[in-house]
């Protein structure tokens, strides 16, 4: 079981969350090309290793997060909302 | 072999006695006992037959590792197959029966399995189910798939009760800093000096008793451990197994809870499997003897040497009179000078030459000698033995018992579960346990330690080591060295027979012997883990607790290598086996998956309906009147629709709340058609595409202020769109000040359809002027107020193609609102009407739902064109454009009419052209109904090319599930009312 810390709500199991997608993907405008839009949305990299992806704490406080989490042993480094304000209120409440 | 209880010996308790019944016959155990030490005590011999030759076998160790004493516990629906008899504790009453044998394990017709075994050798299965050639060549095995259930039966274990669990199982969690798996002697000190170091402390003891192997000593007391325990606040959790270790120190236990009662508590679950996140685990869960490998070494009688100490010193049974010890390491001697001063003559063979050990001479010590051969078959007569430096049989020992030991191997299992793989240690003949980042410690025998100073002191250690890693000491610590005997053990895992057709056995459990391995060698099947597959070496139920290190040694040493270079397979979860009960605990049956209700749920069963489920929820399905059928009811619910008026619960659609001021923004973007010019008490019809241009949902978004919108989705789809819109908001135009909330449950919505559905809100609004056609016009929406001063919001919105409206109040009025509209709706001759008439009334109008939107359907695919703006970008603007989504030869959303009107067909109709029957055809049927307004079966689906296409053309509907071919007509979508006369009026 993979444990979550997530900001809002504390260190849960991953069964409260969903799985989002790749966190880094900076999806184009809707009035993008087709092709710039193919690249966002088909196009994965697949890393060993530590990676950023969504996670949605839906049976909890439902926000999204980025979660920094490594594919071959699922250590979690860190996990922030995906919301930069939210993430401001995270940082200014430590 | 002759066992028997001695006195003065053992742990049980001598003035409890328990009756049971082994085989259909009456004995008798104490308390204390399990139901293995009570068969020897009985001496009885063999308990079961072996999975392939149906040898005769007996109990060969005292705990899980056990793979002869399979037995089958119970009765009828309580009926519990391959229990380990080391395991299982004794109670009063029990019921056990021996497995895999006809009539009897003493008198086994099957036995003769045993002389045909070079036909069962490993590969048998691989080997024989090719098809018989010339017969089958090139086409399968049917002729054999007939035989198997023979032969499936002839090898195989015991069999399952067939009938539902009548037991309760529970789900349970728990929280702690530090889970302790074992209660031997370094477990203890672990747990001890971490709960003094004030960390939150579980221990987890699969046993009924606290100790471990001291168990097994004749002066162990664990009282006072248990009592130290419970005063430092340690949560003890005996009969429970740690299955299984998780990410982020999360532990499995199964805990049985009434295995070991008579008549337990109904109210209590028979098994609880829990989830335990610690902070740090630490492991001390012993180790495990091994056997050596030599021919006959299955015949009952054949033990290991610390279970016979068990045996001994917890439950006062003396396994054999004539005892032989075969060992290679000093751990044997104990026992031998114990079971000499308990009455046996003993023994023992050393395959060590040089080596000093002290004993008091009570019994005879062979060096340089090994077992070489058992005579006899169902129990052993005598002991063929060998000189360890030449092998071949020297002399014969008459004895009736003989114990093994060829070394130990610590449980590292657990370890394994985390992907950690252990290290070989040739000083110790042993797989030892290899460092983890996790925050897991092993601890005790579990990491190679023989002595129990050793143990404690590691124990201690492991706390040290947890405490440092969570950051709470920082102090120096050691773990001893791995081993402890005064003399090295010698490598001994194999006795090779000098004769053709030897039955060593690797591996008790599913009978595989040397031969086996040698084959699979000579096969090609050299990796440890193709070894595993093709002989089923350390498979089923002991997981090669006992033979696994055997079979490896055997490979390594036929391809000249060492033992870590052949490597080891890997441990998965579970340790031992886990009941499916347990796995499912409470959600079973009903409870399989929650169950979600409308408000109006009872008032719909007490007003006739029948009920059907959608996804989670419970939806009215039709309203029969008596004696009507489906088809009966919901063909009149469907045309007093269309004639006067019915009343839907519609509450189940996804409802969502969309506030803030870039609301409209927001909606504009994610809806496929404009929304940026939705007047305030207007609704609207849109659809949703996923970022790669299918359609995601469509539903109705009601402008109820400037900066509020009331969202509804379809009912299978509204959780998906609630999570869309959240990761659109917080992760992609995280500008945009919208906040949305799901409000599914706090609106109950009726949907009142049909041309006097007008006059039945009249009479149940306050104010029937905010509902005329100038004040309410199509897709108007209000916020008015029903009879009684209930609050509502109503919007003139149409899913049947009449005149309709949907009626929304909180939940808590929602049986008030159906009092008072179902009051008025009778007055007009109305119904109540179900899922059923609601399919039919759509499928009429050409309405999609997730039976066309599967996921696979574009925006044109669905004839929806119109509703995909050319004026803006919205989601999936872009990829809706792609290529193969613009192909000419895309299945378009059409009606189908059978050619003969009299005709009836079925949703998943592959839709050909004639005289080409074949494959997936050119669509596909995927709504039918019977249209009460037409008088006949008409349907909705897709075809390549659309309408246009094929209008004038008569195709073939192919439905080879049902055995069914129609001839077909393709028609507009819109089969009624093409220009929604209706619902302007």
């Amino acid at each position: 079981m993979i444990r979550i810390n997530c900001p809002y709500c504390g260190e849960r199991d991953h069964s409260e969350f969903s799985y989002g997608g790749d966190a880094t993907i900076n999806y184009p405008s809707l009035d993008a090309s087709e092709k710039e839009w193919t690249e966002a949305i088909f196009f994965r990299k697949n890393i060993k290793g530590f990676q950023f992806e969504t996670w949605h704490h839906s049976n909890g406080c439902r926000m999204w997060l980025v979660v920094e989490r490594s594919t071959v042993t699922h250590e979690i480094k860190s996990v922030k909302p995906c919301h930069p304000d939210l993430q401001r209120v995270v940082e200014n409440n430590k | 072999m002759k066992t028997r209880r001695i006195d003065n010996y053992g742990k049980i308790n001598r003035d409890k006695i328990l009756s049971f019944r082994w085989d259909k016959k009456n004995y008798k155990g104490f308390e204390g006992d399990t139901l293995a030490s009570a068969l020897l005590a009985n001496n009885i011999g063999i308990v079961g037959r072996s999975f392939k030759y149906h040898r005769p076998r007996g109990i060969f160790s005292s705990g899980v590792e056990e793979s002869g004493a399979l037995v089958t516990i119970g009765s009828k629906d309580r009926r519990d197959p391959n229990v380990r008899a080391t395991t299982q504790e004794l109670y009063n009453g029990l019921e056990a029966s021996g497995q895999n044998a006809f009539p009897n394990v003493n008198f086994d017709l099957a036995g003769i399995n045993n002389y045909l075994g070079r036909f069962f050798a490993a590969g048998f299965y691989y080997k024989t189910f090719m098809g018989i050639p010339p017969l089958e060549w090139g086409k399968g095995t049917a002729i054999w798939m007939f035989f198997e259930k023979f032969i499936r039966k002839a090898a195989g274990m015991g069999s399952a009760s067939g009938l539902p669990d009548p037991d309760t199982y529970e789900h349970a969690h728990d929280f702690c800093d530090l889970i302790v798996v074992g209660s031997g002697p370094a477990g203890v000190a672990a747990a001890v000096e971490a709960a003094e170091k004030k960390l939150d402390v579980i221990l987890v003891e699969q046993d009924s008793l606290i100790g471990g192997n001291q168990l097994a000593e004749n002066d162990f007391d664990n009282s006072q451990i248990k009592n130290q325990l419970e005063n430092l606040g340690i949560k003890i959790m005996t009969r429970t197994t740690a299955f299984g270790l998780y990410d982020n120190c999360v532990v499995g236990l199964l805990e049985r809870v009434t295995d070991h009662i008579s008549a337990p508590n109904v109210n209590i679950p028979r098994q609880r499997f829990w989830t335990i996140r610690a902070k740090h685990i630490i492991v001390g869960a012993g180790a495990i003897e091994r056997h050596i490998a030599f021919n006959n070494n299955d015949i009952p009688g054949v033990m290991t040497v610390n279970a016979s100490k068990h045996y001994l010193n917890r439950y006062g049974v003396l396994t054999g009179k004539r005892i032989v010890i075969a060992t290679n390491n000093d751990s044997v001697y104990e026992t031998a000078h114990q079971l000499s001063e308990a009455g046996a003559n003993v023994t023992v063979l050393d395959s060590r030459t040089n080596f000093e050990i002290e004993t008091n001479k009570s019994f005879e010590i062979r060096k340089g000698y090994v077992p070489y051969n058992i005579n006899g078959s169902k129990k052993i007569d005598s002991l063929d033995i060998s000189k360890s430096e030449t092998i071949n049989k020297s002399e014969t020992i008459n004895c009736d018992q003989v114990l093994l030991s060829g070394g130990w191997s610590p449980a590292v299992h657990l370890l394994s579960h985390r992907g950690v793989k252990p290290k070989w240690d040739y000083n110790n003949a042993c797989f030892l346990p290899s460092d983890t980042k996790e925050n897991i410690t092993m601890v005790g025998s579990s990491r190679g330690l023989w002595n129990k100073n050793d143990c404690i002191a590691s124990g201690i250690a492991g706390t040290t080591d947890a405490l440092n890693r969570l950051g709470i000491s920082k102090t120096n610590y050691f773990f001893p060295k791995p081993g402890g005997w005064k003399n090295p053990i010698q490598p001994l895992y194999e006795v090779k027979y000098k004769k053709s057709r030897s039955k060593s056995f690797v591996d008790y459990q599913h009978d595989v012997t040397t031969d086996d391995v040698r084959l699979a060698h000579r096969e090609g099947f050299i990796s440890v883990e193709h070894l595993k597959r093709y002989t089923t070496l350390g498979m089923a139920n002991d997981q090669g607790k006992m033979g696994n290190i055997i079979g490896l040694s055997l490979m390594a040493e036929l391809l000249n290598k060492e033992i870590p270079e052949v490597g080891t397979t890997v441990f998965r979860p579970p340790y031992t086996p886990i009941s499916i009960g347990a796995l499912s605990g409470r959600n079973v049956g009903k409870h399989f998956r929650p169950l979600r209700v409308t408000p109006m749920h009872q008032w719909n069963i007490d007003h006739g309906a029948k009920m059907i489920e959608v996804g989670l929820y419970q939806r009215p399905w039709y309203y029969p009147k008596e004696n009507e059928t489906l088809s009966d009811s919901y063909i009149r619910e469907a045309s007093t629709v269309r004639k006067t008026v019915g009343i839907c619960d519609v509450t189940s659609l996804g409802k969502i709340a969309i506030q803030g001021p870039d609301s409209t923004e927001f909606l504009n973007r994610i809806y496929s058609n404009g929304f940026s010019k939705l007047q305030v008490g207007k609704a609207r019809y849109g659809i949703m595409l996923r970022d790669d241009g299918i359609v995601m949902d469509d539903g109705t978004s009601w402008r109820l202020a400037e900066n509020e919108y009331f969202m509804t989705t379809s009912t299978g789809e509204a959780a998906k769109v609630m999570s869309w819109l959240e990761e659109l908001l917080q992760t992609r135009w995280t500008d945009l000040n919208v906040n949305v909330t799901s409000v599914s449950e706090q609106w109950a919505g009726v949907s009142v359809a049909g041309p006097k559905s007008r006059e039945v809100l009249n009479n149940c609004v306050d104010d029937s002027l905010v509902i005329t056609n100038n004040n309410l016009p199509f897709m108007g929406v209000t916020s008015t107020f029903l009879k009684g001063n209930i609050p509502c919001r109503i919007a003139r919105i149409s899913f049947s193609g009449e005149l309709a409206f949907e009626v929304y109040v909180k939940s808590d009025f929602a049986n008030t609102m159906m009092d008072l509209l179902w009051a008025n709706a009778k007055k007009y001759d109305g119904c109540l009407y179900g899922l059923e008439a609601l399919g039919a009334l759509r499928v009429e109008k050409g309405h999609v739902t997730a039976a066309e939107l599967d996921g696979r359907v574009t925006i044109d695919d669905a004839g929806l064109s119109k509703m995909a703006s050319t004026k803006k970008s919205y989601i999936g603007s872009a990829m809706r454009k792609r290529g193969v989504l613009k192909n000419n030869d895309r299945e378009i959303l059409v009606g189908f009419f059978p050619t003969n009107l009299k005709e009836t067909f079925n949703a998943g109709t592959i839709v050909c052209e004639k005289n080409n029957i074949k494959g997936q055809g050119i669509g596909r049927i995927t709504s039918v109904t019977y249209s009460p307004e037409l008088g006949h079966w008409i349907g909705l689906g897709f075809v390549k090319g659309g309408l246009d296409k094929w209008k004038d053309t008569n195709l073939v509907g192919a439905d080879p599930v049902r055995n069914k071919q129609m001839d077909l007509k393709v028609v507009s979508p819109h089969m009624i009312d093409p220009k929604g006369e209706r619902m302007y009026a």
